[in-house]
């Protein structure tokens, strides 16, 4: 049981800030981030790799952290929804979404928000069915996603200038 | 301006798009402790014994919970809303002595970490007695297995719904169809967050709860004697809440659980976030209903005279709130159509399965579908078009009292219908079907007619047990002007995505001639703010009016106090005052003068300065609290008859669907839905509830559903095997709408939202319409692809459905 199991020291650097932490090697990395760090605004939604509610950038490739272990990102750069808004700026994304009722509960939408992230860092200008395929690992149960595909659409308008 | 049509950017996504949303699981607190609930693998056992001493003696747990010591700790079960025999099930929180449903749970271990919780968990040596599962309502019927000995029987609740002269309309009728048996699923909406709470029950002995129950009027008024505390003890909150659909007004009980555990564990407070496999298990399905001997009279026209069907409810392991699904689905007795002639015979029993909850659509859109398999039967049977079998049926004289006396508010389904059939090109699709039809291809369009009504008259309750004293709706808001002139709304609504800060700025900004960014709305629910009643909560369609209404109304004594001020401060008459924004905010002044006094002013004299004001300004608070009630009356409970609702939006739904010949997978190629939901008083927000919904009702058509092996074993308890709707197999959905504002609210709006399950219609409309070439009738609401394929191997078999012309 716990009181046995040695503690393994990880390095990772979150939204640029550096942490240094002792874990136990079973702690997933989106504990981790909400319980050692308090970053919640990553959250968690079914465990099973499915619902996609705690996908975050690791090295700049979309993850689900209920399916990583904090040792695993050891030494790694992670981006969360924090992370987005530069300097009192809000990312086109985070924009977009709000104007386009890309969000109702909310709860998904940090998720949303990264895996929209890597899928215009790959592809600037998504195609509808392209758009479909970069969520289709995110659940949303409020918007039924028709809106969510329009504010990824406006964001890599914006983003392209 | 007027903000009212408008859709201004949601006040809710300054946080909830920063990652700032505060939801239950995001809570830490000194002292914090983790409780993880020990669940049964089987349906149905007696728990020999509960051994708990492994677990106890593990570092970092500080305590255990089982059955047998809930059931010691509370002074009494919790209420069951059924009447007797069903009244005397005993329900607790944990099973005591005997399991009644896989998932439920048995024992709790608190601990310092989650992680140390679940250790403890694994600790927890539990024996079992397998017994047979009860796994459906009609089965669980014969009372050859009776669940609760409390109780009795599996037989909760039965009753005859009969209205006009049902056996004169068949003996006159032209053509009597015959439905032997149909069936709608069990699936839910799944909120993509789990459950959760956190209950810090206090050495002074106030209990605190930061929760996510999406009713906490009804909640509190559960807990509070199955605690032994009065109302008054608890002090309840929510904050964001990541979805409900209903699914989230039943965990009042692992509240309980999680309130046990803090007084055990000396008052420290302790935190239960549930897994998506718990949620999946236990937390709440939608009712699953069959509906057995069904016949419909028709006269030579394709009019439908009279329905007689006998329905059965399966409510799971207990029936908690459920039996009031036994009643709310007569809110549309007769669906869109002008049937005056009903003998419904309905039951409701127990099952081995997880307890049933409200769930969107609630017990209406299950009747709803049923009376749309009926329209589409009929039609298909009697070679009328569907279109022109709904034309020749829908009500289209408004206001229209149904045979049991609900009044129809408002509406113009032909319009409705129009609409989406523009909106999907059915000409267009009607000649592509028959060029399909010709090359041998399975393309079925569907037609799915719906109404969402709201705002429920809770003397319908009394329908289904007389004794409960329940009547009427209410809600409350509270506004003021606080001491810095800031506008100030409290709700007693607990949202969980249906944007109520947003559209309740948008009614006070439009009564005080000011915008919504300078209204300030909390956040979720707080019992201390003193804005709840016992009908507070976010369910049955129905903020738009109760909780608008309560803020319009709050708004309304505000302006009366502030006129009454203003015309003392600034000497003038309280006919020549008006609200607006000057240059020093928001103020009032004397039209057509440069006389103004702003919020500020007026706040910090009655707060701060209040030895200037005249005397008979002592009353002024600048402080409202309003409750809002609709004028219902209590429905004569023997008749079965009386307005259940005040208010009743209509959505109409057309999809095109081919079907793999070979695989049975149903492609849906273009979806409309058109919705009149009255006066809209946000657009981009009722269109967002309309997809919502429809997302919801396609993945419940198509791919959800609890599905259960005859041992009682869920094979659908992760999200893996559920498959809940994603991106890719949802439809891009082509949206109108239709206004007919509502008579019976001050806005003309009517409550929205839960969508009245359309796209279950329209979907099995659909599937109709693509294998009546084969000679199948759809009897079944879910359509996976496992399903149609089942659906097309048995064609040769009887479809249970008889046509007797006269």
């Amino acid at each position: 049981m716990s009181e046995d199991i040695d503690k393994v020291s990880i390095q990772i650097t979150i939204n640029g800030q550096h942490y240094k932490r002792d874990v136990e090697p079973r702690l997933l990395l989106v504990q981790f981030i909400r319980e050692e760090l308090g970053l919640t605004g990553t959250h968690i939604g079914c465990d099973v790799t499915y619902c996609g509610a705690c996908t975050l950038l690791v090295d700049g490739k979309p993850v689900k952290s209920c399916t990583m272990l904090a040792v695993q990102a050891d030494g790694c750069e992670i981006h969360t929804v924090e992370g987005l808004e530069q300097d009192g700026e809000l990312h086109p994304l985070q924009k977009a979404f709000s104007e386009n009722h890309g969000l109702q509960c909310g709860y998904c939408t940090p998720g949303m928000l990264m895996s929209s992230m890597a899928l215009l860092a790959e592809n600037p200008d998504p195609s509808p069915d392209e758009i479909r395929k970069g969520i289709s690992g995110n659940l949303c149960r409020c918007t039924g996603y028709n809106n969510i595909i329009k504010s990824i659409q406006a964001a890599a308008k914006e983003m392209a200038g | 301006m007027s903000w009212i049509g408008k859709s201004p950017n949601r006040k809710e996504d300054v946080r909830l798009i920063r990652g700032q949303g505060y939801f239950v699981d995001d809570k830490q607190d000194y002292g914090l402790l983790h409780l993880h609930l020990v669940r049964s693998p089987y349906a149905h056992a007696h728990i020999i014994n509960v051994d708990v001493a492994a677990a106890e003696a593990l570092p970092g747990v500080i305590c255990t919970l089982t059955g047998a010591e809930v059931k010691e700790l509370m002074p009494e079960s919790f209420m069951e809303l059924g009447p007797e025999p069903a009244a005397n099930i005993q329900d607790y929180p944990m099973a005591v002595g005997k399991v009644i449903f896989q998932g439920e749970p048995v024992a709790a271990v608190v601990a310092e970490t989650p992680a140390l919780a679940a250790d403890g968990g694994a600790l927890v040596d539990v024996d079992y007695d397998m017994l047979d599962a009860v796994i459906t309502a009609e089965q669980a019927m014969e009372d050859e297995e009776v669940l609760h000995e409390s109780a009795g029987t599996n037989k909760t609740w039965q009753g005859v719904y009969e209205y006009g002269e049902v056996d004169a309309a068949f003996d006159e009728a032209a053509t009597v169809v015959k439905i032997d048996r149909m069936h709608f699923h069990r699936f839910a909406s799944t909120p993509v967050e789990n459950n959760a709470v956190v209950a810090e029950w206090k050495r002074h002995g106030e209990l605190d709860f930061f929760c996510n129950n999406s009713f906490v009027g009804f909640a509190q008024q559960l807990l509070a004697p199955a605690l032994g505390v009065s109302v008054d003890q608890m002090h309840i909150k929510t904050h964001d809440i990541g979805g409900s659909f209903g699914n989230k007004i039943s965990n009042y009980t692992q509240m309980a659980i999680a309130a046990l555990a803090s007084r055990k564990a000396g008052g420290r407070p302790v935190k239960w976030a549930e897994t998506r496999t718990e949620h999946l298990l236990s937390s709440g399905h939608g009712n699953e209903r069959t509906f057995l001997d069904t016949e419909v009279a028709l006269d030579k026209n394709g009019v439908i005279t009279a329905v007689r069907s006998r329905h059965i409810d399966d409510c799971g392991a207990y029936p908690r709130y459920e039996p009031l699904g036994c009643v709310i689905w007569s809110q549309v007795l007769p669906a869109t159509y002008g049937v005056r002639n009903f003998r419904i015979d309905f039951s409701q029993a127990v099952t081995n399965k997880c307890p049933a909850v409200p769930n969107r659509g609630y017990s209406r859109m299950q009747h709803l579908w049923f009376m749309e398999r009926i329209i589409d039967i009929c039609a298909h049977k009697l070679d009328i078009p569907a279109d022109e079998m709904r034309l020749r049926n829908y009500i289209t004289e408004f206001p229209y009292t149904t045979p049991n006396g609900c009044v129809y508010d408002s509406g113009n389904y032909p319009a409705m219908l129009e609409k989406a059939k523009e909106l999907i090109g059915w000409d267009d699709w009607k000649k592509k079907q028959a060029d399909a039809r010709a090359e041998g291809r399975l393309l079925g369009i569907g037609i799915g007619t719906t109404l969402d009504s709201g705002t429920n008259n809770f003397g319908q309750a009394r329908i289904m047990n007389p004794h409960l004293p329940f009547s009427g709706n209410s809600e409350v808001a509270t506004i003021r002007i606080d001491l810095q002139g800031s506008v100030i709304v409290t709700l007693g609504s607990g949202p969980s995505g249906q944007s109520h800060e947003t559209t309740t700025a948008q009614v006070v900004a439009e009564e005080l001639g000011i915008n919504p960014d300078l209204v300030r709305v909390r956040s979720g629910f707080d019992t201390g703010w003193n804005t709840f009643v016992g009908h507070s909560g976010s369910y049955a369609s129905q903020f738009a009016v109760t909780g608008l209404s309560a803020v319009h109304g709050a708004c309304e004594k505000l302006k009366a106090e502030m006129r009454r001020l203003a015309a003392f401060i600034l000497e003038a008459s309280e006919e020549d005052l008006e609200f607006g924004i000057g240059e020093e905010g928001p103020q009032l002044s004397v039209k057509g003068t440069d006389q103004a006094v702003n919020y500020w002013y007026m706040g910090n004299l009655v707060n701060n300065d209040n030895a200037v004001l005249a005397g008979e300004l002592g009353d002024v608070t600048l402080n409202i609290r309003h409750v809002y009630r609709p004028p219902f009356t209590v429905p004569d409970v023997e008749r079965k008859y009386g307005n259940l609702t005040l208010t009743y939006a209509a959505q109409l739904h057309i999809a095109v669907i081919e079907i793999d010949r070979d695989f049975g997978h149903p492609r849906i190629l273009a979806y409309a839905a058109v919705d009149d939901c009255g006066t809209v008083i946000n657009p981009k927000i009722v269109g967002g509830q309309v997809h919502g919904a429809t997302a919801h009702g396609i993945g419940a058509a198509i791919m959800e559903t609890f599905q259960y092996d005859e041992t009682g074993n869920l094979l659908t308890s992760s999200f893996s095997d559920y498959c809940p709707i994603t991106s890719m197999n949802m439809p891009d959905v082509q949206y109108g709408s239709i206004q007919t504002p509502s008579p019976f609210s001050y806005s003309g709006a009517k409550g929205m939202g839960e969508g009245g399950g359309a796209p279950l219609h329209t979907v099995s409309a659909a599937v109709q319409d693509a294998l009546i070439t084969e000679g199948i009738i759809v009897t079944d609401s879910h359509h996976s692809v496992t399903s149609v394929f089942e659906l097309l191997r048995s064609k040769d078999e009887s479809s249970g459905v008889q046509v007797d012309k006269r």
